[in-house]
C-alpha cells in the first residue's frame, strides 16, 4: 500500500440532504504510482470533486480505505496536508491579498525557510506568468491567471503529490497549454505525481493513467490506450446529408455495434470495417441519403467515454428492472 | 409587468422559505423575547437592598425602622456596625442603599433635632433617585407621625389614565411590536441584495427584463409577509398572555403599520444597496436600528433627549409609529388626535421609500 | 492542541491584511461604537425633566399659584396649558399634547387653611416614564408644600421653630451622602454601562461572521489543504479583533473621561486587564456561534439575539432585582452581567479586586468552557 502515492479501496462517501442519502462516491478503488499522472476523466456531477476532497480529508469518508504516500485521509491528515499541493475547483485563494502576499502567505505556513523563498517565488512566478502582476490583488486576476497562481501557489513547497480539481476549466486555449508545460517540466524535474479531475477529454490523453467516473463509480481504469481498446469493434465516420433518416438507419444494419452522433457527424462502431464498409455505402445510397467524408478513424477518448456511460446506465437499468 | 413582479416574488418566497432559520429565528425568536422581556422588565423600584447601622439600639431607633422593614421598597440584607460598615457594604455591591443611626437617636428626637444619615449608591442613579425619595418619605412620614401637630395636609388624588394598574406588560408591548416590525423589515430586506450580489446571482436576474422597481418590490413583498406575521404573533401572546388590551381601531392600526413596515422595508432596502458584503449589511442595519431604539421613545423617554437627538427622532418612522402603536393599542384613540404623528409617518415613509428606490437603481449596476 | 508560532505568525499577517484592506469594515466597527457610545450616553436617562403639565386651576387663588409654582420649580414639570376642566386634561393627554394634569379645585386655599385641601393629578398611564417620575414628583412636591404651608400657619399663630434645623417642624431629618456620584450624574451611571455593551456586541458579532466568513465563500478550503492548526486558525481570526476590540476600549474610555466629562475613579491597570479578559470571552462566544451556523446570515441573526438579551435582561437599563427566575437564568448567562458590575465597580465607584473577585472568576471559568466547547465543535474539515 505505501508503494502507492494514492491509493483508495473501495472508498463510499454519502450526503444526507432532507429525505434521502446520495451516494456522491460508491466503492471506488484506485491507485496511483509515484511519478504518474492520473487523470479522473468524467462529466459534472460524477463525483470527481467529492473523491478528491475524501482522499485528501477535507470530507469525512463514509466507508473504505483512502491514503495519500501511506498516510491514512482520516488519521493522519496534518501529514498529508504538509506533503500535498492542492487547488480547489473554485477559486479559494484569498481575493483581498496581492499575488506576491499570495505566494508567501502560503510559502509560509507551509513551512518553507525564507531562503527557499527567496529562490522559489520569482521561479514559480516566472514559470506561471506572473511577474509583472506581483502587486495585483489576486481577486482582479483574470480567470487563467487566478489557475496559474493557485498552482504556483501549490507547488511553492515542493510537495510530492499534487491534486488539481478541473484546473483548467474556462482557461483559453493557450494558457490550458503552458498550464499543462508546466506540470509535465515539473514532473520530469521533480517526479511530481499529479491527479487531476477533468472533464476535458483531450487531457485525459495526457495522462499516464485514467479512470472514467461516472454516478460516483469507476466504469474504467488503466492506461488511455487500454481504455479505448477495450471498446468493442472500429470506428467509422460519415458525414450524411440527411442526419436523422440516416441515424435510424444505421442503428438498424448488420454489424453496427454502436452509433454516436457527432455534431453533423456520424460515428459508427462496427465488427469489422472491410465487411461492413461497402454494407453501409450500399445501404445509405439505397435510401438515397446521399453522404460524404465516409473513413475509418481512432477511438478518442470521448468516444470512449460515451459508449462505457451508455453501457453502464443499460446495466443498471437491467438490473432495476430484474432481466 | 404584474406577471413578472409575481414570478419574483415566487421566487424570492421559495428562497426565504427555504432558510430554516427564517422560520425560527424571525417568528418564533422575536415572541420567544417578548415573553422573557414582559415577564422580566419592570418599573418600579422595590426590594432595594438595604444595611442599616442601628448605633442606637433603643427603642426610638427601633420604631424609626419599623417603617422601613414594613415597606416593601426596601429589604433589609444586613445590619452593620457604623458608617464604614455601610460605605463596606454599598462598595461591595451587597446594598445600595444604607441608613445610619446616631448612638443618642433618642435624645436628639426628644430635643426635635435628630438627623439620620442615609447612604446611597451613586453609581446606580438609575435606582438611587427613587431609593432615596422613598427613604426620605418613609423617614418623613415617621417624624411627621411623631408631632402632634395640626398640620396642613395636601392630599393629592391620583388618576391614571389608560393603565389604572401600572401594569408594566403595557408599557412595554406597543413599543416591543413596533420595534420588532422595524427590525425584522430592515433586516431581511437588507440582506437580501446583498446575498445576492456576494453570490453573483444578481447577474442572472439583470439580464432579464426586469424593471428595477419591480425588482424592488417583489423583494419587499415576501419580507413583508414575515414582517406581518411576526407582528400578529406579537399581538396575539400581548393580548392572550399578558392581557394587553387594543382599544383603538385595528384598521387604522392596520394601514399605519402597513405604510410603517413599507418605509422600513424601503430603509433596509437602502442599506443593502449600498453594501458590498453581507457583513457590511449588517453593521450598517445595526447601526440604523440601535440609534432608533434609543431616540424614538422606545426604551428612554423622547422628551428628555437633547436638542440633537431629539431632531434625529424626528427624522425616525418609529417615532411617530410608537405615538401610533401606543396611542391605538393603550389609549384607545383615533385618527383625530393621532392626525399630527399619521402624517408625518406618512411623509417620512414616502421619503425613505424614494431614496431607497434611488440608491436600489443606482446600485444595481 | 498544536500551536507553531511561526505559522501563527503568518495567518494573523493575512488576517490582518484583509482587515485593513476591507476599509468599510473598519470604518463601521469604529463608527458604531462611536454612535453607540454617544446615542446611549446622551439618551439613557430614566430620570424625567421638564414633562408638559396641563393646568387647571379653579381657585385662581395665592395658594393655588404657589402651589403650581411649586411644581414647576421641582424642575419635573413645565406648564404647557392653562385648561378650565378635567375633561379638558383628558382630551389634551389622549392628544398627546401633556404628559400630565394638575386640577385644582374651588376654595383651595381656604381648604389649606383649614388643615385639608385636596388636588387631583391626571397622568398619562401609557408613558411609563410620565409614570414612574411624576408619581414620586407630584407627592414629594405636595408633602413639602403641607409642611411649608404648616409652618406658616405656625407662624402667624407665634408658635416657635427652631431656626436652626433644616425643616424646623420635624424632629428628624434625613440628611443623604451620596457615594461616588455625588450629583446623581445618570451619564456616570450609563458610561461604564455602555462601554461593556458596545464591546460585548462587536466582540461577539464579529467574531461569529469573520469565522463563518471563510467558510461560506469558499476560501477556507485552500486553507484546510494547509498544515495549519485548528487553535493557529482560530487565534489568527480573533487576534486581530482583539486589538480591535482593545482600541475601541481605550477610545470608548476616553470618551467617556474627556468627552462625557465622567471622571476615572478606579485603577486603569485592573480595568484594563478585566476588559481583556471580558473581551476574551466574548471572542470565544463568537467563536461558538460560528461553529453552529453555515452562513454570515445566521451568525449575525444569532449574535443579535446575544445583543437584545445583552441590552435588557444584564442590568444594564433595567433592574435585574425582582426578575423572575427564567430570565434572571438567561441573564446569567451573558458575559455582560458580570462585566457591568466590574466595568461600573471600578469605573464609577474605584473599588478593586477585593470585591470584584467573584465576577472576575466567573468570567474566567465562562470564557473556558466557552473555549473548549468551541473548539471541540470546530472542524478542521469541510462538513
Amino acid at each position: 500500500m505505501s508503494e502507492f502515492a494514492i491509493f483508495t479501496r473501495e472508498l463510499v462517501k454519502e450526503f444526507q440532504t432532507d429525505k434521502h442519502v446520495v451516494r456522491a462516491v460508491d466503492q471506488l478503488s484506485l491507485q496511483v504510482a509515484p511519478g504518474e499522472t492520473y487523470g479522473l476523466i468524467g462529466p459534472d456531477g460524477a463525483g470527481k470533486t467529492t473523491t478528491t476532497r475524501v482522499v485528501l480529508g477535507l470530507l469525512n469518508r463514509s466507508a473504505g480505505e483512502s491514503s495519500i504516500l501511506g498516510f491514512d485521509s482520516m488519521r493522519d491528515m496534518y501529514k498529508i496536508r504538509e506533503r500535498v499541493g492542492y487547488i480547489a475547483q473554485q477559486f479559494a485563494l484569498p481575493p483581498t491579498l496581492t499575488v506576491m502576499e499570495n505566494m508567501s502567505f502560503f510559502a509560509g505556513i507551509q513551512g518553507v525557510s525564507p531562503n527557499a523563498q527567496k529562490e522559489r517565488i520569482p521561479e514559480l512566478l516566472a514559470f506561471a506568468g506572473l511577474t509583472n502582476f506581483t502587486g495585483r490583488l489576486a481577486g482582479k486576476l483574470s480567470g487563467g491567471m487566478k489557475k496559474k497562481l493557485a498552482l504556483a501557489c501549490c507547488l511553492v513547497h515542493e510537495p510530492a503529490v499534487v491534486m488539481l480539481d478541473e484546473p483548467t476549466l474556462g482557461v483559453d486555449p493557450v494558457s490550458r497549454r503552458e498550464f499543462w508545460n508546466l506540470l509535465g517540466n515539473l514532473q520530469v524535474e521533480k517526479g511530481l505525481t499529479i491527479f487531476v479531475c477533468t472533464p476535458y477529454m483531450d487531457e485525459a490523453e495526457r495522462c499516464t493513467q485514467i479512470g472514467l467516473i461516472y454516478a460516483g463509480r469507476l466504469i474504467a481504469n488503466g492506461t488511455p490506450a487500454s481504455v479505448k481498446a477495450s471498446l468493442p469493434g472500429h470506428l467509422l465516420e460519415v458525414i450524411p446529408s440527411n442526419f436523422v433518416p440516416a441515424r435510424k438507419l444505421a442503428t438498424h444494419l448488420d454489424g453496427v455495434l454502436e452509433v454516436q452522433s457527432y455534431g453533423d457527424k456520424l460515428h459508427l462502431f462496427v465488427d469489422d470495417v472491410a465487411v461492413r464498409k461497402p454494407q453501409i455505402e450500399a445501404a445509405l445510397t439505397g435510401a438515397g441519403i446521399r453522404y460524404e467524408g465516409f473513413r475509418d478513424i481512432e477511438v478518442s477518448m470521448e468516444e470512449a467515454f460515451i459508449s462505457l456511460v451508455r453501457k453502464q446506465t443499460l446495466y443498471v437499468e437491467n438490473l432495476k428492472s430484474g432481466s | 409587468m404584474l406577471r413578472r413582479i409575481w414570478a419574483l416574488v415566487q421566487k424570492e418566497s421559495i428562497q426565504l422559505l427555504r432558510m430554516p432559520i427564517v422560520y425560527v429565528g424571525l417568528t418564533l425568536g422575536p415572541v420567544l423575547e417578548l415573553i422573557l422581556f414582559a415577564a422580566a422588565i419592570h418599573t418600579d423600584i422595590k426590594h432595594i437592598p438595604m444595611v442599616v447601622a442601628d448605633q442606637s439600639l433603643n427603642a426610638a431607633s427601633q420604631s424609626y425602622l419599623i417603617g422601613f422593614t414594613n415597606s416593601d421598597s426596601f429589604d433589609i440584607v444586613a445590619r452593620v456596625a457604623d458608617q464604614a460598615g455601610v460605605v463596606h457594604a454599598i462598595d461591595s455591591g451587597h446594598a445600595e442603599i444604607g441608613i445610619v443611626i446616631p448612638v443618642d437617636f433618642a435624645s436628639q428626637v426628644a430635643q426635635k433635632d435628630a438627623t439620620v444619615l442615609m447612604v446611597v449608591d451613586g453609581s446606580n442613579s438609575f435606582v438611587t433617585q427613587s431609593a432615596f425619595s422613598s427613604a426620605q418619605a418613609i423617614s418623613q412620614e415617621y417624624a411627621i407621625s411623631l408631632t402632634h401637630l395640626q398640620l396642613s395636609a395636601l392630599n393629592p388624588h391620583m388618576q391614571i389614565l389608560y393603565n389604572p394598574d401600572l401594569k408594566d406588560v403595557w408599557f412595554l408591548i406597543p413599543g416591543m411590536c413596533a420595534f420588532l416590525l422595524f427590525g425584522i423589515a430592515l433586516k431581511l430586506t437588507a440582506f437580501s441584495i446583498v446575498r445576492e450580489r456576494e453570490a453573483g446571482t444578481i447577474e442572472a436576474l439583470l439580464v432579464t427584463p426586469i424593471r428595477p422597481l419591480e425588482l424592488m418590490i417583489a423583494k419587499m413583498i415576501p419580507n413583508l409577509g414575515i414582517a406581518f406575521l411576526d407582528l400578529a404573533f406579537t399581538f396575539f401572546i400581548g393580548s392572550v398572555m399578558f392581557g394587553v388590551p387594543f382599544r383603538g381601531s385595528l384598521l387604522v392600526f392596520s394601514v399605519l403599520a402597513l405604510l410603517f413596515a413599507i418605509g422600513s422595508l424601503g430603509l433596509g432596502l437602502a442599506i443593502s444597496s449600498v453594501s458590498q458584503t453581507q457583513v457590511q449589511a449588517n453593521q450598517l442595519a445595526s447601526l440604523v436600528n440601535i440609534a432608533v431604539m434609543f431616540v424614538s421613545g422606545f426604551l428612554f423617554p423622547a422628551y428628555s433627549l437633547p436638542f440633537v437627538l431629539r431632531l434625529l427622532g424626528y427624522v425616525m418612522p418609529m417615532t411617530f409609529f410608537m405615538t401610533i402603536t401606543n396611542g391605538i393599542m393603550i389609549k384607545g384613540v383615533g385618527l383625530s388626535d393621532l392626525w399630527a404623528a399619521s402624517l408625518s409617518l406618512t411623509g417620512l415613509t414616502v421619503v425613505i421609500f424614494f431614496i431607497g428606490a434611488r440608491l436600489f437603481r443606482q446600485n444595481l449596476d | 492542541m498544536e500551536l507553531n508560532f511561526r505559522r501563527l505568525g503568518i495567518l494573523i499577517r493575512k488576517e490582518t491584511i484583509q482587515l485593513l484592506r476591507d476599509r468599510r469594515f473598519i470604518t463601521l466597527f469604529l463608527g458604531l461604537a462611536f454612535v453607540q457610545l454617544f446615542i446611549y450616553g446622551y439618551s439613557a436617562s430614566k430620570t424625567v425633566y421638564h414633562m408638559p403639565l396641563a393646568v387647571v386651576d379653579q381657585s385662581r387663588d395665592e395658594k393655588s399659584k404657589a402651589f403650581v409654582q411649586a411644581l414647576v420649580n421641582s424642575q419635573y414639570f413645565d406648564t404647557a396649558v392653562y385648561l378650565d376642566s378635567q375633561a379638558e386634561v383628558v382630551r389634551a393627554i389622549d392628544r398627546g399634547q401633556v404628559k400630565a394634569g394638575v386640577v385644582i379645585p374651588p376654595n383651595f386655599a381656604a381648604n389649606a387653611e383649614k388643615g385639608s385641601a385636596d388636588f387631583l393629578i391626571v397622568l398619562d398611564g401609557s408613558d411609563q416614564f410620565a409614570v414612574g417620575s411624576a408619581y414620586s414628583a407630584v407627592n414629594l412636591v405636595a408633602q413639602n408644600f403641607g409642611l411649608q404651608l404648616t409652618a406658616a400657619n405656625l407662624a402667624l399663630s407665634g408658635a416657635n421653630t427652631a431656626p436652626s434645623a433644616a425643616n424646623p417642624l420635624l424632629p428628624i431629618t434625613a440628611s443623604a451622602q451620596v457615594l461616588y456620584n455625588p450629583d446623581l450624574n445618570d451619564k456616570w451611571f450609563v458610561i461604564p454601562g455602555i462601554i461593556g455593551m458596545i464591546l460585548q456586541t462587536l466582540a461577539i458579532e464579529q467574531a461569529a461572521i469573520l469565522l463563518v466568513r471563510d467558510r461560506e465563500l469558499g476560501t477556507l478550503e485552500q486553507i484546510l489543504v494547509s498544515p495549519v492548526r485548528q487553535l493557529e486558525l482560530i487565534l489568527s481570526k480573533l487576534i486581530p479583533l482583539l486589538v480591535l476590540c482593545l482600541l475601541t476600549l481605550v477610545v470608548s474610555v476616553g470618551f467617556g473621561i474627556f468627552w462625557f466629562g465622567v471622571p476615572f475613579q478606579g485603577s486603569l491597570f485592573l480595568y484594563f486587564w478585566l476588559s481583556l479578559l471580558f473581551i476574551t470571552s466574548c471572542l470565544g462566544l463568537g467563536l461558538l456561534i460560528s461553529t453552529g451556523v453555515k452562513t454570515q446570515y445566521e451568525a449575525n441573526a444569532s449574535s443579535m439575539f446575544f445583543m437584545l438579551f445583552g441590552l435588557l435582561l444584564s442590568g444594564l437599563f433595567y433592574p435585574r432585582i425582582g426578575m423572575p427566575l427564567i430570565p434572571q437564568l438567561i441573564g446569567d448567562l451573558v458575559p455582560l452581567t458580570y462585566f457591568l458590575r466590574i466595568s461600573r465597580g471600578i469605573y464609577t465607584k474605584g473599588i478593586g479586586l477585593n470585591f470584584l473577585w467573584s465576577d472576575a472568576l466567573i468570567l474566567v471559568i465562562y470564557m473556558l468552557i466557552v473555549v473548549v466547547v468551541a473548539s471541540k465543535r470546530f472542524k478542521m474539515r469541510l462538513d
